[in-house]
C-alpha cells in the first residue's frame, strides 16, 4: 500500500514504469527498487529457500541479508531491495540456487554515464553515512583529498530515512531531523576536496607497498583504487532472532520498515507488531503511526523499555502497549506472516505457561540491535576483538579510531553500535587523524582545536545513564589498546 | 519508575517539575515532561525568555521558572521529544486548554471535535480545536491546541480525530 500524504515527507516519485513479474505485468515508479515495488504490488514472496523450498521476502532492505534475492532479466541473485526498477524488467521469484545466466544476459543499469574513477587517492572513505561524510568534511577542512564511496545510489546512509528530530547538543545538529541531516552534510561536502563515487561497492581492502588498495565494482566494471589513508565507515547489520516461522515474509528489520516506508512510501502492512522496545524500536513505531500504519503492540523481555521514556510516550499516549517482560514465539501464515503469537517471560527470560496471546498482525518488524560491519577492517589485518557493549566483534581501534593497522582508521557504527550524533563526531576524529598522518605540516593548533571539541561532544553524549553501555564498551576497547598516540600527544 | 515498565509518566513522577495551583490558576505555562538524564538541550535556547534551564551538562533534566514563562507554546516543536506542552487552566469556566506536538496529516480544523486522549491513550472525553499552528518555523511540528475540562488540563496529552482509523 502506497503511502499518499505524510506529516514530514513527500514522496516524490518518479515516472510511472511497466514491468514483468512472474509472466504478469505489474507497475511500478522509477527511482524504487525492485522489492519496493513487488512490495507495494503486494507482492511478498520474493524466493523459495535452497533447501526446505520455504517461502523468503526481504528482511534488511539494504542489501545485507540476501533474503531478497531474484532472478532479474536471466541474471540470478539479483538483490533486490537495492537494485533500481526499470522499464521491462523481467522479474522473476527465484528458486533455491537459481539458474546460472544464459551468455549475454545483463542486468540493466543506469542511463548516467559511468564516472571515472581515480586510480589513486590520498584518503579513501568507505561509507557515505554519518561518519563517512563526517570524515571526508573534517579531513578536507585540513586539505585533504578524499574519495567517498557508497554502493547506494543516494548518500547519507541511514540518514536518509531517520524523519525524527535528533536529540544532543544544538552544537552538533539537535532539534534538526535525520533527513535534513543528511542533506547539510552532503552540502557541506561539496565545498570540499573530495569526491563521491555512489552506487560502487568496496570488495577488498588490501596491502599495497606503503599504501593501501581498494578493490571496488561499480556498474558491473571492476576497479582499483590506492590510498594512503583509509576510513572505514560501514555501518552495521541488523540482527534477528530466532522464533518459529521467523524466516516468513512479512518478519522485517526495523530498518527495512524504515526504508520501505520513509524512502519509498510504501506501508509495510497494516498491523504491525514490534519486537524490541529500544530507541529503534520506538521511534519506528511512532514513524509507522505517523503512515497511518496500526502497531498492536511493542514488545520487549527487558523488564524495563530500553529506549528514551520521551519515545516511549508519544506512542503509549497514542493507546500502543509497550509489554515489557514479553517475547514472541512464531509468527503464523502460509506465504506471509497473518498472525504472531506473545508471551509473558519469568525472571529468567522463561515463557509462563497460560499467557500465550495471539495478535492479529500481517507485519513482525524485529528491532532487536544491531551488529558492527567490520568485515573489510579485518581483511585488512585489524585484530577482531569482542565487546558486547558495542554489538560484537569490532576491529581494535584506539582514540582516534586508528586500528592497529597503521592508516586503516574505523568510525560510527563499525566501530560499535551507537547514535548517528556519535558517528558524526567519531567521523570527525576520524578525519582528523588521517589529515595529521597525511599532511605532516597541517595546523596544529587548528587540528587540536578541531579535535577537542569532537572529543568534548562524545564525552557529553556518552555521559548520561543512556551512555553508559557504549562508554564502557569504548573504554573496555580503549585499555585494550596500547594507545602510544596519548604518551605522544602528552595527555 | 512506572513509566520505565509500561511508558506511561505519573504525575507523582513529575513533583518538583510541575507548576503549582496558583500558577496555574495565572495564565497559560509549559509543563516539561522529561524526566530522564538523555543528552538533549534545543528547549535551552528555544525560549527567548531564558525561562528553561539546563544545570550542569546537557543530560540534566531541564528546569522551568515558571515565573518568567508566558505559555507560549514556542518550545513545543523544538523538543525532539515530543515532551513539551502548555496548559492553561485560568480561564473562568469549567474548561482548559492544553497545546501539544501534533505530526499527524491531515491537521485537524478550528473548531472541530476531537477526542481526547491520556498519557496512556485511553480517550478522556471530546475536545474542541481552538488552534493549529503551522509555520515553516515549526520545522513540521504543528502546534495544536484543543479546549478540555479544566480538571483534565494534565492528563490530556494527545487525541484523535473523529474520522481516523483507530
Amino acid at each position: 500500500m502506497r503511502i499518499s500524504e505524510h506529516p514530514i515527507l513527500d514522496f516524490d516519485r518518479g515516472r510511472e514504469i511497466e514491468f514483468e513479474f512472474d509472466g504478469k505485468r505489474l507497475v511500478g515508479f522509477e527511482g524504487e527498487t525492485i522489492a519496493a515495488a513487488l512490495h507495494a504490488a503486494e507482492v511478498r514472496v520474493l524466493r523459495r529457500s535452497i533447501k526446505l523450498d520455504r517461502p523468503r521476502g526481504f528482511f534488511c532492505a539494504i542489501g545485507r541479508c540476501s533474503s531478497c534475492l531474484m532472478t532479474v532479466d536471466d541474471v540470478p541473485n539479483v538483490m533486490t531491495c537495492v537494485t533500481p526498477l526499470r522499464a521491462g524488467m523481467k522479474v522473476e521469484t527465484q528458486s533455491g540456487k537459481g539458474t546460472i545466466a544464459p551468455e549475454g544476459a545483463r542486468l540493466a543499469t543506469g542511463d548516467a554515464a559511468s564516472e571515472a574513477i581515480p586510480s589513486a587517492v590520498p584518503l579513501a572513505i568507505v561509507g557515505a553515512g554519518p561518519a563517512g561524510l563526517s570524515a571526508a568534511i573534517y579531513a578536507g577542512r585540513l586539505g585533504v583529498e578524499s574519495v567517498v564511496i557508497d554502493e547506494n545510489d543516494v548518500p547519507g546512509g541511514q540518514l536518509i530515512k531517520q524523519t525524527h528530530m535528533f536529540f544532543g547538543s544544538l552544537d552538533h545538529y539537535a532539534r534538526v531531523r535525520g533527513i535534513d541531516i543528511g542533506e547539510r552534510l552532503v552540502q557541506d561536502l561539496e565545498s570540499c576536496p573530495a569526491r563521491l563515487l555512489t552506487g560502487t561497492t568496496v570488495l577488498g581492502l588490501y596491502d599495497d607497498g606503503d599504501a593501501k588498495a581498494l578493490s571496488l565494482l561499480k556498474d558491473g566494471q571492476h576497479a582499483r583504487l590506492r590510498a594512503r589513508a583509509v576510513i572505514l565507515a560501514t555501518g552495521a547489520s541488523e540482527n534477528v532472532l530466532a522464533f518459529e516461522n521467523c524466516d516468513l515474509p512479512g518478519v522485517y528489520g526495523a530498518g527495512a520498515v524504515q526504508t520501505l516506508m520513509n524512502v519509498y512510501g510504501v506501508a509495510p502492512g497494516e498491523r504491525v507488531l514490534m519486537v524490541g522496545a529500544g530507541n529503534i524500536g520506538l521511534i519506528v513505531s511512532y514513524q509507522l503511526l505517523q503512515a497511518g500504519v496500526r502497531v498492536e503492540a511493542v514488545i520487549d523481555a527487558m523488564d524495563e523499555i530500553g529506549g528514551y521514556h520521551v519515545h516511549a510516550a508519544k506512542i503509549r499516549r497514542m493507546g500502543v502497549p509497550i509489554l515489557t517482560s514479553h517475547t514472541i514465539l512464531r509468527a503464523d501464515g502460509e506465504t506471509r506472516v497473518e498472525s504472531a503469537t506473545i508471551a509473558r517471560v519469568d525472571e529468567r527470560w522463561a515463557p509462563v505457561p497460560g499467557s500465550e496471546r495471539t495478535l492479529d498482525v500481517d507485519t513482525v518488524c524485529l528491532a532487536v540491535g544491531l551488529t558492527p560491519n567490520c568485515e573489510l577492517a579485518l581483511m585488512a589485518g585489524a585484530d577482531g576483538v569482542y565487546v558486547a557493549e558495542l554489538g560484537g566483534h569490532v576491529a581494535r581501534h584506539d582514540r582516534d579510531l586508528e586500528t592497529n593497522v597503521p592508516g586503516v582508521f574505523i568510525a560510527g557504527d563499525a566501530s560499535g553500535i551507537e547514535e548517528a550524533s556519535t558517528a558524526m563526531l567519531e567521523g570527525r576524529l576520524a578525519g582528523l587523524a588521517a589529515a595529521e598522518r597525511l599532511v605532516p605540516d597541517a595546523d596544529a593548533n587548528a587540528l587540536a582545536s578541531l579535535r577537542q571539541e569532537a572529543e568534548d561532544g562524545l564525552g557529553e553524549l556518552r555521559a548520561g545513564p543512556f551512555g553508559e553501555r557504549p562508554r564502557f564498551g569504548k573504554n573496555r576497547m580503549f585499555d585494550l589498546v596500547n594507545d602510544t598516540k596519548d604518551e605522544r600527544r602528552g595527555s | 519508575m512506572d513509566h520505565r515498565r509500561d511508558g506511561i509518566l505519573r504525575l507523582e513522577e513529575m513533583r518538583g517539575q510541575l507548576p503549582d495551583p496558583a500558577r496555574l490558576a495565572r495564565g497559560p505555562v509549559v509543563v516539561v515532561e522529561c524526566v530522564e538524564n538523555i543528552p538533549c538541550n534545543p528547549c535551552v535556547a528555544a525560549c527567548a525568555k531564558g525561562a528553561i534551564t539546563i544545570e550542569g551538562d546537557i543530560n540534566d533534566t531541564p528546569s522551568v521558572d515558571f515565573e518568567v514563562c508566558d505559555g507560549c507554546v514556542v518550545c513545543i516543536s523544538a523538543c525532539p521529544g515530543l515532551s513539551i506542552f502548555v496548559v492553561d487552566a485560568s480561564g473562568e469556566g469549567d474548561t482548559g486548554t492544553v497545546s501539544l506536538p501534533y505530526e499527524f496529516r491531515p491537521l485537524p480544523e478550528v473548531g472541530e471535535t476531537v477526542t481526547a486522549l491520556d498519557r496512556e491513550g485511553s480517550a478522556v472525553g471530546d475536545a474542541r480545536v481552538t488552534r493549529v499552528l503551522s509555520s515553516k518555523a515549526l520545522d513540521r511540528t504543528p502546534i495544536v491546541t484543543i479546549e478540555v475540562p479544566r480538571s483534565e488540563t494534565m492528563n490530556v496529552r494527545h487525541f484523535t480525530r473523529k474520522d481516523a482509523p483507530r
